[in-house]
């Protein structure tokens, strides 16, 4: 039990989630992280298909690792990643319809994420399994937090809700507050992770 | 034809795969540090667009779609692995083309030639155009024809090349800005191209 959770493989949990973190450090993943962000709930759903499917993916290529050839992999790893792709969308499908006609294609378009291609080629390609399953899900936690966090600013300052409920009470709109709508808009998306990725490089000054 | 035109127009000033939809970000932010190759990324995706769109058309109406191969049976839940593999191997094949005719282009697009096969931008034009397909013949977003999706195709992918050209020529002239540290790099490309996506937003009243 002690060498499942030894300090090696706790780092490749953890270092995802802040100083290795994919998308604001290492920059992958970006086109799915904007779209999706406008509401709370799409972000979190898309983080949790993003942290599965990264996580089983690791797992595979990382148990079939001695048998691929060298020159075929990148096509060996888009189709392991496109059938779990392909599952995890008919389950979207089938249990939360309203949540995948929000996210429309961008549920299709995690095959071509790059933090996926990244993860497989630079973790699971010369790891265990057991590492590279935890490597998955630390990385697709650290999309999700991000996710979180530019939804939650969006959702609350674009529609004044949260998960669809009113947040700001309604003397602050008597008092003349208004929504700011440009918020819901795709272009604000990228300016809220622009002062992300600011306050983030301005905390950890070693990443300056 | 007017069909066409419209369709044209709205796919490179409205529905602009950077600023509307962010697709292909990845590549977007870490070629646009020079015009000229980023000039030369544009041209390739543009022509891997123009053809994988068209055949992915195909194979949607003709194989995947309801009631095409066997009477009743809809095998559109295997598009995912379909598209990624047909842009594969026409990646593949540019990729082959470029370096017998053009080794110079070949040399100064490097990695990010075959990571053309993981831009976002080309399977989520294909995901879009399986999505247009059923809409009705009256919208100007509709794809009813393999000519639809050409246009389509090509209106992507000189949409994609000027944005990212554009970006690429301010990048060049913000070098010589003193912009604070911690938002040096990413975060002011990241605001950057919020600016320019809002500037993009005044488009989408275009009535076509």
């Amino acid at each position: 039990m002690s060498q499942l959770f030894s300090k090696a493989n706790m780092e490749a949990l953890t270092n995802p989630l802040n100083l290795n973190n994919p998308v604001v450090v290492q920059v992958l993943g970006i086109c799915s992280a904007l779209a999706v962000t406008a509401q709370l709930e799409p972000a979190i759903v898309m983080g949790l298909s993003v942290t599965i499917i990264t996580a089983f993916s690791n797992l595979i290529i990382s148990l079939i690792r001695n048998s691929i050839p060298n020159r075929i992999r990148i096509i060996v790893q888009l189709v392991v990643v496109a059938a779990l792709v392909t599952i995890v969308s008919q389950v979207l499908k089938a249990f939360a319809y309203d949540v995948s006609v929000q996210l429309s294609v961008y549920v299709g378009l995690i095959i071509t994420n790059c933090i996926l291609m990244g993860r497989l080629e630079a973790f699971a390609m010369m790891n265990k399994p057991w590492p590279s399953f935890l490597d998955g899900i630390g990385n697709g936690i650290g999309y999700a937090i991000i996710l979180v966090i530019v939804g939650f600013f969006r959702e609350l300052l674009g529609a004044g809700t949260l998960f669809g409920c009113q947040v700001i009470p309604q003397w602050c709109y008597d008092h003349g507050y208004v929504n700011n709508g440009m918020m819901t808009m795709p272009a604000m998306s990228l300016i809220i992770v622009g002062i992300v990725i600011w306050a983030h490089r301005a905390y950890n000054k070693d990443l300056q | 034809m007017e069909h066409l035109i419209s369709l044209f127009v709205r796919s490179i000033f409205v529905d602009n795969m950077i600023f509307a939809f962010f697709l292909g970000m990845c590549s977007y932010l870490a070629v646009s540090k020079s015009v000229k190759t980023a000039l030369g990324l544009g041209v390739a995706v543009t022509f891997v667009l123009l053809i994988t769109v068209p055949v992915d058309y195909l194979l949607q109406v003709h194989v995947l779609g309801p009631d095409c191969l066997v009477e009743g049976v809809d095998l559109s839940f295997l598009s995912f692995i379909l598209f990624i593999a047909v842009i594969a191997a026409i990646v593949q094949l540019v990729e082959m083309i470029v370096e017998r005719f053009s080794p110079s282009l070949y040399n100064a697009l490097g990695i990010f030639l075959p990571l053309i096969a993981v831009n976002c931008a080309i399977m989520g034009a294909s995901l879009f155009m399986q999505q247009r397909i059923t809409m009705p013949d009256t919208n100007s977003q509709a794809i009813t024809s393999i000519w639809d999706a050409l246009a389509y195709a090509l209106g992507s992918g000189i949409g994609w090349l000027l944005a990212i050209t554009c970006l690429a020529a301010i990048r060049e002239k913000m070098a010589y800005t003193d912009v604070p540290r911690p938002l040096q790099g990413l975060g002011i490309t990241f605001i950057t191209v919020g600016l320019m996506a809002m500037a993009f937003m005044c488009f989408s009243g275009l009535n076509l």
